[in-house]
């Protein structure tokens, strides 16, 4: 026999803690949390994780298919796929964050200052339209070939191709805040722009931000991978999921294994943070809510 | 209407100024001299110069960008110089390729896409929702390029029903031609669908929640007829602007996909030019990629306003 007894609030809730319990009763974060957490985990331990050296050539060992042995099988170096998907996790993750991490700076501080400065609003929106009007994946693949191949290249291609997008969704919620009444009183005490910005209106901005750059994490890690088949992604030997399905394509029928394990690979990790930017959007921005 | 036209017009305006000039300045970014793709080091003083001459380089860059203007406006985007002949030439001759490719993808996309939607729509919570939402997000998590080779494994090396890759012209074979075209339009579409699936079941569940559609409810119409004729109209008005973002979308995953089934569009030429460093074809591209782009979605947008009478008035 069991009796349900309701908890007695003792205080109210701060505003991060419902944002906590909220997000793990999301059946979405929850799925798109474990995902990218195993794949995180599988880079940062992939020199422990993985079997065998993912640059070791082997003559012997060329084109084996999946066996006991080689779980996804080998290439036509011999070298252990399983090895070199779980290596290639470090770099297309490393690529992916950083993407959203220097996206996540250059949007915040074009869209805050479009969205808070009413005169520059118009010619920096322009300048992004602009922008947005290359299709992303080709302008990532023009500026990454015209810089040359390397992983800090890729990474500067692709943050070019998803900050317009970014500063415009941080600037349509620091059009929205900037109307608030706190906003108003903070002015009213003295506050300087730049301290309303930042202390005021920055803080109330960050859901939309947040939920973006979670996509923008994702839409790298495909990026890359596209960047990689065209052949202006990361330089080899060291492996990205990208870049082992590029080495494949001259095998593709008589060993497909090299294609198709990495291409899972990226399905998994780019659905995990689909799932969790799907997660935090319906908690953070509820307007977006689909 | 009008005011509506001029200003939507005079915004674009500037939008393909910036554009052009852009296009223009990825030469800018080249680290060194542009002209170190194509000659090596044993290249004459000389023969530099005539390069640089040939691309334009050796002029201030305000007449760099004078010039490029002036060429522009008379639909002359350059010189291929790995290809010896006009870059607008080369578009246009492939221009119906990429085209034929693009349209179908997006007719594919829309109607699988708009379908999807208004099923999980109509069965808002439950499992046929569920397992459309399911597809939608796989959809936006596989890589195109790589589902384009999984189908070329599948279908035509597996089970030979369609060819590897290649391009049959409509003119010469159209049996051939939908051979050369499905798969990878196909493979473009399956990409889109989720993102279409999910904006029309967005809207029409705003639709479904609005107080007209309760009074058709009252009043004892089918629910068919509710959803066809009252709701359907009403929800397909935001997906005039899905349908821009996907045609968008779209022409940057063509160019990929004519990668993978080596498909002679103008992707391909995009890519080739990227790859041998020619920089009238990259500049000419991104600026022809670039002003489809806006062309469509200008159209789109009065459209919209000529559907939505709010939007102009506001």
């Amino acid at each position: 026999m069991s009796i349900a007894i309701a908890k007695p609030e003792l205080a109210p809730r701060s505003p991060t803690m419902i944002v906590i319990v909220r997000l793990f009763q999301s059946r979405s974060f929850l799925i798109g949390a474990a995902l990218v957490l195993a794949i995180a985990l599988v880079a940062v331990f992939a020199d422990v994780l993985s079997p065998y050296d993912p640059l070791r050539n082997s003559f012997r060992t060329r084109l084996r298919p999946p066996d006991s042995t080689f779980w996804f099988g080998t290439d036509h170096f011999g070298r252990d796929i399983l090895s070199r998907v779980i290596h290639g996790a470090r770099i297309s993750l490393v690529i992916g964050l950083m993407t959203a991490l220097l996206t996540g700076i250059a949007g915040t501080m074009i869209g805050a200052v479009a969205g808070f400065f009413p005169t520059l609003d118009n010619p920096i929106m322009r300048l992004m339209d602009a922008l947005m009007a290359f299709p992303a994946i080709v302008l990532a693949i023009a500026v990454a070939a015209v810089l040359g191949a390397s992983v800090v290249n890729v990474i500067i291609a692709l943050s070019i191709a998803t900050t317009p997008h970014t500063a415009r969704i941080v600037r349509a919620s620091v059009l929205v805040v900037r109307e608030r009444e706190f906003i108003e009183a903070a002015r009213a005490l003295g506050a300087s722009d730049l301290r309303v910005l930042c202390r005021h209106v920055m803080p109330n901005a960050f859901g939309p931000l947040i939920v973006r750059l979670t996509y923008v994490f994702a839409t790298a890690i495909l990026a890359e991978a596209a960047l990689s088949f065209i052949g202006v992604g990361p330089p080899p030997p060291a492996p990205s999921f990208g870049s082992i399905i590029a080495q494949g394509r001259d095998f593709i029928t008589e060993a497909p294994w090299i294609t198709i394990f990495p291409g899972l690979a990226i399905i998994v990790s780019v659905l995990g943070l689909n799932l969790l930017g799907d997660g935090l959007r319906d908690v953070l921005d509820p307007r977006m809510r689909t | 209407m009008s005011r509506f036209l001029v200003k939507r017009l005079a915004g674009a305006f500037v939008v393909l100024v910036l554009v052009s000039l852009m296009s223009f300045a990825i030469i800018w970014l080249v680290p060194g001299d542009p002209t170190a793709a194509f000659l090596d080091t044993s290249a004459t003083p000389d023969q530099v110069a005539r390069l640089r001459q040939q691309l334009g380089l050796d002029r201030p860059i305000a007449m760099q960008m004078l010039d490029w203007y002036a060429r522009i406006v008379q639909g002359d985007l350059g010189h291929s110089i790995l290809l010896n002949r006009s870059v607008t030439a080369a578009i246009l001759e492939r221009l119906p390729v990429t085209l034929s490719l693009a349209g179908l993808a997006l007719a594919f996309a829309l109607v699988m896409g708009v379908l999807a939607g208004i099923v999980a729509a109509v069965h808002h919570n439950r499992w046929p929702d569920q397992l459309v939402m399911s597809l939608a997000l796989f959809g936006l998590s596989v890589p195109d390029f790589w589902l384009g080779i999984m189908l070329i494994l599948l279908f035509a090396v597996k089970l030979g029903l369609f060819p590897t890759g290649g391009y049959v012209p409509f003119s010469e074979d159209p049996f051939g031609w939908a051979g050369t075209i499905i798969m990878p339009a196909l493979t473009l579409a399956i990409i889109q669908v989720g993102f279409v699936a999910r904006m029309t079941r967005a809207s029409m569940l705003e639709i479904l929640n609005q107080d007209f559609i309760r009074t058709a409810d009252a009043k004892g119409l089918k629910r068919a007829e509710i959803m066809l004729r009252h709701g359907l109209p009403n929800a397909l008005i935001p997906i005039l602007t899905v349908g821009g973002i996907v045609a968008g979308a779209l022409l940057g995953g063509a160019v990929i996909i004519e990668q993978v089934y080596s498909i002679p569009g103008v992707g391909r030429l995009i890519i080739g030019g990227i790859l041998s460093r020619d920089y009238p074809v990259i500049q000419g591209g991104l600026l022809f990629l670039a002003v489809i782009y806006l062309t469509v979605n200008l159209v789109v947008d009065i459209l919209y306003a000529v559907a939505d009478p709010r939007v102009r008035l506001e």
